[in-house]
């Protein structure tokens, strides 16, 4: 049966992902951090969504950034900060989503048991709406730029300002 | 969620939807502001009837439109979209997992126990 992940927000700010891996911790952290591995795993492929640049300074106070891109969605890019890496078991990073403000801190740890490693990612975000956006990103192609319009009229219908 | 979507991903309609967030307007109002012929505008309002986006009411000799909230609330619900995201992404690495341990690496596999048969 293939293994799936549990996604809950666990508060208007915050999520919580947790799913299990059939590898030891130290492949599953190396794997969330080198770039030659990154690359293999992180875009979503089957939406024609691939990593253009991938680099990581992986030490306390260093910097990532992943860029990806396809034909049908231009370039974007995520970059942040790494506030603690503890081999194999914690990372800890800032992640932005440009151009958007505001930067999520996300909490991520790798508990080995029995040759499988349990994965938890707390994604905490600095507000709602910037919640909102980083969830946004898992559009489907040609949705996001309605969902964003969509946004802004229902911000501006439940605040009583008339809209652009 | 999909329905809503689907009322409001032409931009006609889209417009006339921004229109009626700030309060309800009549047919009229809606046509002369917009630029749009009545024809027209009754055809995308009925779809946004049938899509449960929009709420009529007769005043007088007017028909007024206002949007309805509930299925609005609905599109705020991006949950399932960023799991199904999520979801790829390890799908994902499964496979790139599997690759290396299955390749001569610094990563011996990982032993497992023998599945009895049941």
């Amino acid at each position: 049966m293939k293994p799936t992940h549990t996604l809950d927000r666990v508060s208007d700010t915050s999520i919580r992902i947790t799913r299990q891996f059939r590898a030891q911790a130290s492949l599953v952290y190396d794997c969330w951090t080198k770039p030659e591995y990154l690359r293999r795993w992180w875009a979503p492929l089957t939406r024609g969504v691939s990593m253009l640049e991938c680099d990581a300074d992986l030490r306390p106070g260093g910097a990532y950034r992943y860029v990806l891109g396809g034909p049908a969605h231009g370039t974007f890019a995520f970059s942040g900060t790494y506030r603690e890496l503890t081999r194999p078991t914690r990372l800890v990073y800032t992640q932005r989503f440009e151009p958007m403000p505001g930067e999520a801190v996300i909490t991520v740890s790798f508990e080995e048991r029995d040759g499988a490693t349990t994965v938890v990612a707390d994604e905490v975000y600095p507000s709602k709406e910037a919640l909102e956006g980083a969830l946004a990103t898992g559009m489907e192609d040609g949705m996001r730029e309605t969902y964003a319009q969509l946004d802004e009229l229902l911000a501006a219908q439940g605040s009583g300002r008339t809209p652009r | 969620m999909v329905n809503t979507f689907a009322a409001l991903a032409e931009p006609t309609r889209l417009r006339i939807f921004e229109f009626l967030a700030p309060r309800p307007r009549s047919v009229g109002e809606i046509c002369e502001t917009l630029a749009l012929g009545q024809p027209q505008v009754s055809k995308h309002l009925r779809v946004l009837r049938d899509h449960g986006v929009v709420a009529v009411e007769a005043r007088a000799q007017q028909r007024i439109y206002s949007l309805r909230p509930e299925p609005l609330r609905e599109l705020h619900d991006w949950l399932e979209q960023y799991r199904a995201l999520v979801d790829e992404r390890f799908t994902q690495l499964d496979q790139v997992l599997a690759e290396l341990q299955a390749a001569p690496s610094p990563h011996p596999p990982v032993r497992r126990k023998r599945r009895s048969t049941p």
